[in-house]
């Protein structure tokens, strides 16, 4: 129990930075790529994409605006639950979440690295 | 389920509160839409990171996987979650202005001029990233 409330702050910490990077960058980025792309609003051939993707700055970019916005998700899903009445579920809904995000971070970094 | 299960944990105390109690009042209501926004921004960049790896596998791939975000359940879906995000944005900036003091000398900065300044910069930067996709 006490390793869970150290732990806390820094959790906590990634949840704040991840909340921002969502509030500043994601709205626009879904649009762009989520309905203008798919609709053909925008021209994004393949291989425009490609080159963009390609450059390292824009994989440093991609990393943040994708990985940090997870542990956002993972702190506000853990009080979901836990506001629904999972109490007793605590550490496991804990372990669950953050676990999802770090995997995310993983993948998120096998992705772009592999690419 | 009517009622939380007991805690085990001594020295913590859980009201019992009917899984539903949020829907008890507005103010409720979009304070758990507003949790629930994660989920959807969590959701979109999932999508974001597969289209991505698609996008590696070649051109074919890329537009296979435009081809299925076409489809009508999928471009609801991210209409939905486009106004969760932009929801999380909105939330988010009034919070953090009120959260977050700014000082200018010896007085405060008012949180309306600290969103304000937030607003703007999200303008910018969401105008300025736009620009880069489309002609970079």
């Amino acid at each position: 129990m006490s390793s869970r409330k150290t732990s806390e702050p820094f959790w906590w910490g990634l949840f704040s930075v991840g909340g921002v990077v969502a509030a500043f960058l994601v709205p626009v980025h879904l649009f762009l790529h989520a309905l203008a792309a798919p609709l053909g609003w925008i021209p994004a051939s393949p291989a425009r994409m490609q080159a963009l993707v390609g450059h390292p700055l824009v994989k440093v970019y991609l990393f943040v605006l994708i990985a940090l916005p997870l542990y956002h998700w993972a702190h506000r899903f853990r009080f979901i639950l836990e506001d629904v009445g999972l109490h007793a579920l605590r550490t496991p809904i804990a372990v669950l979440c953050y676990g999802s995000a770090v995997v995310g971070t993983v993948l998120t970094l096998w992705v772009l690295l592999s690419i | 389920m009517t009622t939380a299960p007991r805690a085990e944990q001594p020295g913590l105390y859980y009201p019992k509160l009917p899984a539903t109690w949020w829907l008890r009042r507005p103010a409720y209501v979009r304070f758990m839409l507003r949790e629930l926004s994660s989920v959807f921004i969590a959701i979109f960049l999932v999508v974001f990171l597969i289209q991505i790896y698609r996008l590696g596998q070649g051109p074919e791939a890329y537009a296979a996987f435009l081809g299925t975000l076409r489809s009508p359940g999928w471009i609801a879906f991210h209409v939905v979650a486009l106004a969760f995000a932009l929801y999380h944005s909105i939330t988010w900036f009034n919070l953090t202005a009120v959260v977050q003091v700014v000082r200018f000398g010896e007085r405060q900065v008012p949180p309306r001029l600290v969103a304000a300044a937030n607003y703007v910069l999200w303008v910018v930067v969401s105008l300025a990233i736009l620009l880069f996709v489309l002609r970079g």
